[in-house]
């Protein structure tokens, strides 16, 4: 559509810019987005409203919904399955958000401003790729790794811890209700170091390399360097990288599907996965649609909390440059 | 990290100082990329040697005979080609998706911008559990359910609400002046975004590309639900269920495991460049 009209206007002839082509060129622009928007209705929006209607049923799937009004959340209230499994996203959220983008910072300045430097990027380069590897691997096949690395009986780890002479320390890694939910955290940070890494770094390349060659001549050790200069400079990555992890942890689905189906005993139970036991073992449709709602309207907030925050550091950084 | 942290103090000028941050590094990423090599390594292992040796072990020789059963038991050819259907469509059609809605956003600077890309973002961060029924019920009603045509479309919606939040910063740096040029030299809109904002923003929508790929590959949560015959499964969901049924032993996890693994791996060495070039590069400086 664009497309015709525009040669269309082509057609007629270069004519200087005159009143009546302004508006025009305004809603041209506006027709790219056209796609978009009418895909995304279909497959986003519509499926959400019927979400949330169906929260306010109670419905197996089959047959027609029986409107209950706020009974469902109100149930949810009282189930402690329900709280234990946003207690663990919490859990989750340190495993998957705040400890691999600690983690991340400090080894992509290492690469980029010293590894790098020293040892050629290379090297950098090689050392990056080990770290991003797990972020290729799907989540599924991970949790097979795993669950067998961390099998109780002739489990890789525990031979491991076997053979160096920690035989005390051996587990059952994700078998006991006390252990399950670190095991999975741990898990968690090895799949999710490479995402902050990679991002930080590219970030990293963005930033003028004089600052860097400044500060040297002036005398800042790495870790002043890091401090001053890495850090503010990458503030918008680091707000993008965070909120999107800290989404993706409360998101968490397949880790915990493929390692422990939520056991042992609840111990790993997630909103995602409770919600999907709920509306496909459980058949209640109603009922999971409600705890799935709880958990949409907890991630847009915060992600709100994330864009806004991301926005401010960059108006910062602009104005800064100004 | 402490190792970092004491190098730092010290401030090194010799070349000495700086080996104890590169063997930490190593160390780091030899735990990285340890997981691998225990997989690749038990993979090999025939039975009777893993219950003897025990997963630490060097395997003796070379026994492909798990993997070969592993691999007809589950038509891992079939669920091979599935996945490279499902991703290689959706990452092509999200990037394209995206591409139209950022060229309004950060090039159009359409109004209301900022309301439109929240919009967008919306669909990255909807939790897919608060679609999955309605999409799992719309489907059934559509006849789309247990297609692939049915997850590529649900999918390339998903992945470009990220793509356009990317783009859309990208291109609102966009050099003005190029854009300028182009249009006073009689370019329509249509031109300028192929002509003259994709070729500069090539290396950003590489990114895109390799990344929606991936996560379309490795997706699990809706492909489980809508995927529900062998012959449409992708590589994710048939290990998934299998490992969520807990049917195998030890040799058959590593085959399952190393098979897994591999397309991964090979994604990786291909589209290393792409990635290496970063997200926020771009020949816009």
């Amino acid at each position: 559509m664009t497309i015709t009209a525009e040669r269309g206007a082509r057609a007629v002839g270069k004519r200087p810019h005159t009143g009546p082509r302004r508006p025009r060129s305004q809603t041209s622009y506006a027709l790219f987005l056209l796609p978009g928007v009418l895909a995304f209705l279909a497959v986003i929006i519509v499926p959400f409203l019927m979400n949330t209607g169906i929260s306010f049923t109670e419905w197996s799937g089959i047959g027609s919904p029986k409107w209950t009004g706020l009974d469902n959340y109100r149930q949810l209230l009282d189930d402690s399955e329900f709280w234990a499994s946003f207690r663990h996203s919490l859990f989750m959220v340190v495993a998957m958000a705040v400890v691999p983008t600690m983690i991340g910072l400090v080894l992509a300045a290492a690469l980029f401003d010293y590894i790098g430097k020293h040892f050629g990027s290379r090297t950098a380069a090689v050392l990056r790729a080990c770290f991003y590897l797990p972020q290729v691997l799907p989540i599924a096949v991970a949790g097979i790794v795993w669950s067998w690395i961390l099998a109780p009986d002739n489990g890789s780890l525990n031979a491991l811890l076997k053979a160096v002479g920690l035989g005390s320390w051996q587990q059952d890694w994700l078998g006991d209700p006390d252990v399950a939910l670190y095991s999975v955290m741990g898990v968690m940070v090895w799949v999710q170091i490479g995402f902050p890494l990679v991002v930080f770094m590219a970030g990293l390349q963005r930033v003028d390399p004089q600052l860097y060659e400044a500060a040297e001549l002036d005398g800042a050790g790495w870790w002043r360097r890091f401090w001053h200069i890495t850090l503010p400079q990458i503030r918008p990555e680091i707000y993008v990288v965070l909120t999107w992890c800290t989404v993706a942890a409360l998101k968490v689905f397949g880790a915990v599907y493929v390692l422990t189906k939520g056991g042992p005993g609840g111990a790993t139970d997630v909103p995602s996965y409770f919600s999907f036991t709920t509306f496909f073992e459980k058949t209640q449709a109603g009922y999971g649609a409600a705890i799935s709602t709880v958990l949409t309207v907890i991630i847009l907030l915060l992600a709100m909390v994330g864009l806004k925050l991301q926005t401010r550091a960059e108006d910062a950084e602009e104005g800064a440059r100004a | 990290m402490t190792a970092v942290r004491t190098e730092v103090r010290t401030r090194p000028r010799t070349a000495l100082g700086r080996y104890p941050v590169l063997v930490a590094l190593c160390i780091a990423a030899l735990f990285m990329v340890l997981p691998f090599l225990i997989v690749a390594v038990n993979a090999v292992k025939s039975p009777a040697e893993y219950s003897q040796h025990g997963p630490l072990s060097l395997p003796k020789g070379l026994y492909l005979d798990g993997l070969k059963d592993f691999w007809q038991r589950v038509d891992y050819g079939q669920k091979l080609l599935n996945s490279v259907l499902i991703s290689g469509s959706v990452a092509v059609l999200a990037a394209v998706l995206s591409l139209l809605n950022a060229y309004a956003i950060g090039i159009g600077r359409i109004k209301g911008r900022t309301w439109v890309l929240a919009f967008f973002v919306l669909a990255n961060v909807l939790p897919q559990e608060a679609l999955v029924y309605p999409l799992y019920y719309l489907s059934k009603q559509a006849g789309l359910y247990d297609t692939r045509l049915s997850v590529i479309i649900v999918f390339t919606v998903i992945q470009a609400a990220f793509g356009t939040y990317l783009l859309s910063s990208v291109l609102g740096q966009f050099p003005r002046e190029i854009i300028e040029a182009a249009r006073i030299d009689g370019a329509n809109k249509w031109q300028v975004l192929w002509r003259i904002v994709v070729p500069v923003s090539r290396p950003t929508i590489g990114v895109l590309l390799v990344f929606f790929f991936i996560w379309t590959w490795n997706e699990f949560l809706l492909p489980l639900v809508m995927l529900i015959s062998n012959d449409n499964q992708t590589v994710s969901v048939a290990l998934g269920v299998l490992q969520g049924q807990r049917l195998m032993d030890a040799t058959m996890t590593n085959a399952a495991a190393l098979l897994g693994v591999l397309p991964a791996i090979v994604f990786f060495l291909v589209f290393q460049r792409t990635l290496t070039r970063g997200i926020a590069v771009g020949a816009v400086k």
